[in-house]
């Protein structure tokens, strides 16, 4: 296998880690060993247990690593469709129950898989949906969402946070929201796609009753992730059909993804203690080094470390007088691969919401870059990156001082 | 050296991009996204700037094995080019967006983020030729095939700007294009041209326009100033427009009728025959060279209007202002229009018409 890593021959080092990570070798091995393996889950005979069991045995151990229970993981299709699942399902159900629910509370700063779900549910679904503000370091402001809870709490059919950010890799008070939201008998989802491997995931302890993950940031692969989901929570599912997956999510079991998942949460959670001290270092030495090149470089987000904080392997920067499209466009001409950090339409960046939420205007939001790291991140690839940025940063700064700026 | 090639998602961007490569150019593809709302383009949009023209853009950079970007020139786009386009039918007169976006975007905003950015030239689909002419000059020349031919609308580009453009299509003929990117195994190769103006999707600029100006009512009269109908905004007319004028009345001498002035302020539309539409002088704002400004009086030929016939001239270059007089009448001259000065094939220079005299 050859290694995703710097490698002489494409030259090629990757910062994209919280886009999507190699995956790990043990996860590859095993789906190849199970898509040779004949059984659809749901069958009777003996090749269908046999499935069955690769995909229950996969749900027990991810539900240990992730501090559920077995019933409380639900295989969906990845991290959107568990995010769908829990901010529409659970509004759809807890609405029913009480037609007064109408009101969803969540971060300005969540993940289109939430944020484009929310605004579905206010256009058709007669949602009022209230993003709430969060500070500069892009962490929920805590005092608001207690102010607008306190107003009717009544009126709430759910709360959803996302764990961590994934641009600026802010984590959110997840223990307080949980408090006040449970105080009014308020459930709560948070979206910990980006929080898995990276800081200690305890999904019972932390009390909540839905959590999104998804198996290719963890080195598992794409197209599987679960929504963890309290067995005696009520939510209406968005597919029909087979009736599988507590009729929340029918569909043929994919063992064979399923399978791979499991191994990568278990060597993520194994080893998530040691790589978060490694990535911190090495995050450490990107900035200072960056900083020796940009000294006016600022780096976005919280800066206090720490599973409290923020996440050990995103380096979010803002390169001012230049546009991150353009950094981008030079680091991947150097073979760097990196991202500006925001949601794109048609491939055309947009100014990041979640910068503007933050407080920063269109054109610091428009000069950033998202670096993030994981679990091949080799201090090579930082002296592969602060080799070719003199000349990207000072090329993209004349781009953007002569005004031939997109904008 | 390094080219950005602006790939459309059409046919000729897409052959162009492919033979920049196939001449050793390093080139890096990018799709301009100029429309502010994509989401809105998206069905049955012929033009530059729908998200399908994205994908098949990307599809074609795929096959070229080249990088690919999607650039947002969207506001500048919107301020430089639709902004005028609607200011411009606002004050009378008739734009040419095409010309605008080569002169304010591809050639310029574009062009100068690609050279800030280390590129040296910037490709495009264009039908037209760059010949080396004396002393190292660069002079833009019609394309060969002339149904195709888009020198028209690059005449407002100045020799710094032809200095760093490449068009490989303006030896090849529309067909050969088409079946080269076919041969090339291109997915763009049968995809339709596109005719209307990228950001009007549905063709109809009269609705696109009184969308942006409103119901602006006002009267179409002869040439003596009779009354002849009401109309209800000055953007459904164009100086030599002859169709869809609902006049009611036939004229007394039975001859067709055709728009021959738009008066703005008082909105009023003038009809009249045929020979009233006839030009014998006219005068061109905005002048951009190719080269070196004409020091003396020009002969040349004038294009006067897309795909417009040329017609004998002679230019006399007043400071900002071109006098054009024609060797022959020419009917239907709209101001707004750039009149582009050919010196047999080669482009001399251009302007953008102001009035017209009979």
């Amino acid at each position: 296998m050859t290694s995703p890593l710097t490698d002489a021959a494409t030259a090629v080092a990757y910062f994209d880690h919280a886009a999507t990570t190699p995956m790990v070798p043990e996860s590859t091995a095993t789906m190849a060993e199970h898509l040779q393996r004949l059984g659809n889950p749901s069958s009777l005979h003996a090749s269908g247990r046999a499935a069955r069991r690769t995909v229950e045995e996969s749900r027990e151990s991810i539900a240990q690593q992730l501090g559920a229970r077995p019933a409380d993981v639900v295989f969906t299709s990845g991290g959107t469709e568990a995010d769908n699942i829990a901010v529409k399902g659970l509004y759809w159900a807890r609405r029913a129950a009480d037609p007064r629910r109408r009101r969803v509370l969540a971060p300005a700063t969540e993940h289109h898989a939430v944020l484009d779900p929310l605004a579905w549910l206010a256009g058709s679904e007669d949602a009022d949906v209230e993003l709430v503000g969060v500070d500069a370091t892009g962490r929920l402001r805590v005092d608001e969402l207690r102010e607008r809870l306190e107003r009717d709490p009544q009126s709430v059919a759910l709360v959803t946070c996302m764990w961590a950010n994934n641009e600026v890799g802010t984590i959110a008070p997840i223990d307080a929201v949980v408090r006040l939201a449970h105080m009014a008998g308020i459930p709560v989802h948070s979206d910990a796609v980006q929080a898995l491997g990276h800081v200690p995931v305890d999904f019972t302890r932390c009390g909540l009753d839905a959590m999104t993950v998804t198996a290719h940031k963890v080195g598992g692969p794409v197209g599987v992730g679960a929504l963890l989901l309290r067995r005696e929570l009520d939510v209406v599912p968005l597919l029909h059909g087979g009736g599988q997956e507590r009729d929340i999510r029918s569909g043929t079991m994919n063992a064979p993804a399923v399978a791979a998942f499991a191994v990568a949460v278990e060597l993520a959670v194994a080893r998530q203690a040691a790589q978060a001290v490694r990535l911190e270092a090495l995050r450490t030495d990107l900035i200072a080094r960056v900083r020796g090149i940009v000294p006016d470089v600022v780096v976005n987000g919280d800066p206090v470390p720490g599973p409290e904080h923020r996440l050990p392997g995103i380096a979010h920067l803002t390169f001012p007088g230049c546009e991150g499209d353009s950094l981008l466009m030079l680091l991947d001409a150097h073979g760097i691969e990196c991202s500006t950090g925001s949601a794109c339409t048609a491939g055309v960046p947009q100014a990041s919401h979640v910068l503007l939420a933050m407080g920063q205007d269109e054109d610091s939001a428009r000069a950033s870059l998202r670096l993030s790291l994981g679990h091949t991140s080799l201090a090579a690839d930082v002296d592969f990156l602060i080799d070719a940025l003199p000349a990207v940063y000072e090329r993209s700064r004349a781009a953007g001082l002569t005004g031939a700026a997109l904008r | 050296m390094k080219v950005l090639a602006a790939m459309s998602g059409g046919v000729d961007s897409a052959v162009a991009a492919a033979r920049a490569v196939d001449a050793g150019h390093d080139v890096t593809g990018i799709h301009l996204a100029l429309s502010r709302n994509p989401q809105s383009y998206r069905t049955g949009a012929r033009g530059c700037c729908s998200l399908e023209d994205a994908g098949d853009a990307r599809r074609v950079a795929d096959v070229l094995g080249i990088p690919f970007y999607v650039w947002d020139m969207s506001e500048r786009f919107h301020a430089d080019v639709v902004a005028d386009f609607v200011a411009e039918y606002d004050a009378g007169r008739t734009p040419n967006p095409c010309v605008r976006c080569n002169e304010r975007i591809k050639f310029a905003a574009v062009l100068d983020r690609a050279l800030a950015l280390g590129f040296n030239a910037v490709t495009t689909g264009h039908y037209a030729r760059l010949v080396a002419g004396r002393d190292g000059v660069v002079e833009l020349h019609r394309a060969v095939d002339n149904d195709k031919d888009q020198s028209y609308v690059l005449g407002v580009l100045t020799q710094d700007q032809l200095r760093h453009a490449v068009f490989p299509l303006g030896d090849s003929r529309k067909g050969d294009v088409r079946a080269e990117a076919a041969r090339r195994r291109l997915a763009v190769a049968d995809k339709p041209d596109s005719h209307d103006i990228c950001f009007i999707a549905d063709g109809d600029t009269g609705g696109f326009l009184r969308q942006r100006l409103g119901h602006r009512p006002g009267r179409v009269v002869d040439q003596r100033g009779t009354v002849l109908v009401e109309h209800d905004g000055t953007v459904a007319y164009t100086i030599g427009q002859r169709r869809g004028l609902r006049l009611g009345v036939p004229a007394p001498d039975g001859q067709p009728r055709y728009v021959l002035d738009i008066e703005p302020v008082s909105r009023t539309v003038t009809v009249g025959p045929r020979e009233a539409l006839q030009v014998r002088r006219l005068e061109a704002v905005h002048p951009r060279w190719c080269d070196t400004v004409p020091s003396g009086p020009l002969a040349c030929t004038a294009q006067l209007r897309a795909h417009g016939e040329p017609v004998p001239a002679t230019a006399t270059v007043l400071g900002e202002r071109i006098i054009l007089d024609l060797h022959e009448p020419a009917a239907g001259i709209a101001p707004g229009q750039a009149a582009v000065l050919y010196d047999g094939t080669r482009v001399v220079g251009s302007g953008t018409i102001a009035s017209t005299a009979r």
